[in-house]
């Protein structure tokens, strides 16, 4: 039992840790949408996985990044608003992943674990992709950090300066779309949004740089998973939900309580 | 004869059978101040974004010269409220930028005082100046400014242009502004260049303001800027004289001689 319970926490600080900093960049950006829709095609990519019989962490990775740069080369082309095609693919890609889901009889699939996600079924396989994976974004966002903000800041400006501006776009998606892959089996693909946005929203708060705020949202994120997995244990709650409402507690906490108001003057 | 920059030869740009730019022609050399004026959707904007590499021209070509390097200020400064960034943080963003001369740019410009503000409460003139800052941080031999002097008082934008002008006789460097006001910035001007949809008439300000196009568009000078200044959204006629002028103009039209 304390081994399942510390592999879970182990997995579920490794997701937050990483999710925390790329949460804060889909606040920024406003990818909030974005990050939905691709977490929600994940589950198609569970469903193709079992059927060809493919790793499934490879087969959610591959579909993410695939649905990432379709997304990107339709924007591109201004069929139709951002948003409406955001909707149509979120959408569209979770009702095809279920529907594909229920073509596999000789399978039983724990649906809900999918879609809610299950910190308690995580294996020892799925704690090395975490971190294989976390790794290989966390050094990405460090080695290209100042690019990424730049085109944050202001896109046109980072051009004109001769920043690669395309090619880092493209990057934080790849990095979005691989983070929600790796995090899906601990919140599910309904929530794993939640899990980048609410602890990045809660670090503005407290935060006066953007390195503060990626860092700081890293740390309320493991929190919110200390927090969600104990009250998992105590009160037998389903452990993804439980750790959102973790991080949706810290949110409400950061912006109700008076704790050290953001200083936008100097000093 | 200082080194020429930038030249546009023969710039045309449009979308779905509707022409933006025409046939454009225009320089900048070092040292020079070149301003951009032209009534709203004249081009303008689109012309610099040509220029700064943003849009594609679909017809002509810009010379740039091997040496230039661009320093540009945008219209405004967009910054999410959710990402929180100090000014210095701001101009760290240059690429390639040597930290160390943060602060004595920030100082050239008189805003040391802001280097540890967020940049989301910054007045409209400091806002300019911080991204003045940005421009040159890029260490530019043309500056191209677009609307510098936008959301800032009258006091405050003679000061910009006086700081702008200073820029240039210690860098140097070249300078393109996109302008609405006439009066400012004409005094610190060397060429002006009219444009609606294609070039009006360019020369030195005195020569522009007395040119028959440029008075169809902004008025005479001397006249109700309030009512001149964007009266006549029309184009103008081509070879007319005093005839384009409106009916309150003429009233004033002694003025102009």
């Amino acid at each position: 039992m304390l081994d399942l319970l510390f592999r879970a926490l182990l997995g579920g600080l490794g997701v937050a840790a990483v999710a925390g900093p790329l949460g804060a960049f889909v606040v920024w950006r406003r990818m909030a949408y974005f990050g939905d829709t691709l977490a929600h095609s994940a589950l198609l990519g569970v469903a193709l996985g079992f059927l060809f019989d493919i790793n499934l962490n490879l087969a959610i990775i591959v579909l993410c990044v695939g649905l990432a740069l379709v997304l990107v080369m339709l924007q591109k082309k201004h069929i139709i608003a951002t948003d409406t095609l955001l909707g149509i693919l979120a959408h569209s890609a979770l009702s095809l992943g279920l529907v594909a889901v229920s073509f596999l009889d000789n399978i039983r699939i724990d649906l809900m674990a999918y879609l809610f996600g299950d910190l308690l079924a995580i294996s020892q396989t799925d704690v090395y992709w975490i971190y294989g994976g976390g790794l290989a974004v966390i050094t990405l966002l460090v080695v290209f950090w100042k690019p990424l903000l730049a085109m944050t800041v202001n896109e046109e400006l980072a051009k004109v300066e001769g920043y690669p501006v395309e090619a880092i776009r493209l990057l934080l998606m790849l990095l979005v779309a691989l983070v929600i892959a790796v995090a899906m089996k601990i919140v599910g693909v309904l929530l794993i949004t939640s899990l980048m946005i609410i602890p990045a929203a809660t670090a503005r708060k407290l935060s006066k740089t953007p390195v503060q705020m990626a860092s700081m949202a890293s740390l309320i994120g493991c929190l919110s998973v200390c927090g969600g997995l104990w009250a998992s244990y105590q009160w037998d709650t389903p452990t993804g939900p439980s750790v959102v409402v973790c991080a949706a507690f810290l949110f409400l906490i950061a912006y109700t309580l008076p704790i050290q108001r953001l200083k936008y003057f100097n000093n | 004869m200082n080194k020429q920059l930038v030249a546009f030869e023969q710039i045309g740009i449009s979308f779905n059978g509707r022409t933006l730019l025409d046939g454009i022609d225009m320089s900048i050399s070092e040292g020079e101040i070149v301003t951009l004026i032209g009534p709203n959707g004249s081009g303008k904007s689109t012309l610099i974004r040509i220029l700064l590499g943003l849009q594609a021209a679909t017809s002509g070509e810009v010379v740039r010269h091997k040496t230039l390097r661009i320093g540009y200020m945008p219209q405004k400064l967009h910054i999410d409220p959710t990402l929180p960034l100090t000014v210095k943080h701001f101009l760290a963003l240059v690429r390639g930028v040597d930290k160390h001369q943060i602060l004595p740019t920030l100082e050239t410009l008189g805003i040391a005082h802001l280097i540890h503000s967020q940049v989301h409460v910054l007045s409209g003139g400091e806002t300019q100046r911080v991204l003045l800052a940005r421009a040159l941080l890029n260490k530019p031999n043309l500056l191209v400014l677009d609307e510098p002097v936008q959301g800032v008082d009258v006091n405050g934008q003679v000061e910009l242009y006086n700081l702008i002008e200073g820029i240039r006789d210690e860098l140097g460097c070249g300078v393109l502004m996109v302008s609405h006001d006439l009066h400012l910035v004409m005094a610190k001007t060397d060429t002006v260049v009219c444009i609606n949809q294609h070039v009006c008439c360019s020369g030195s300000p005195q020569h522009v303001t007395g040119h028959p196009a440029y008075q169809a568009l902004f008025g005479v000078p001397g006249a109700d800027e309030s009512i001149a200044i964007y009266a006549h959204q029309h184009d103008h006629v081509h070879g007319e004289h005093g005839s384009i002028l409106s009916g309150d103009d003429d009233t004033h039209a002694n003025c102009n001689h």
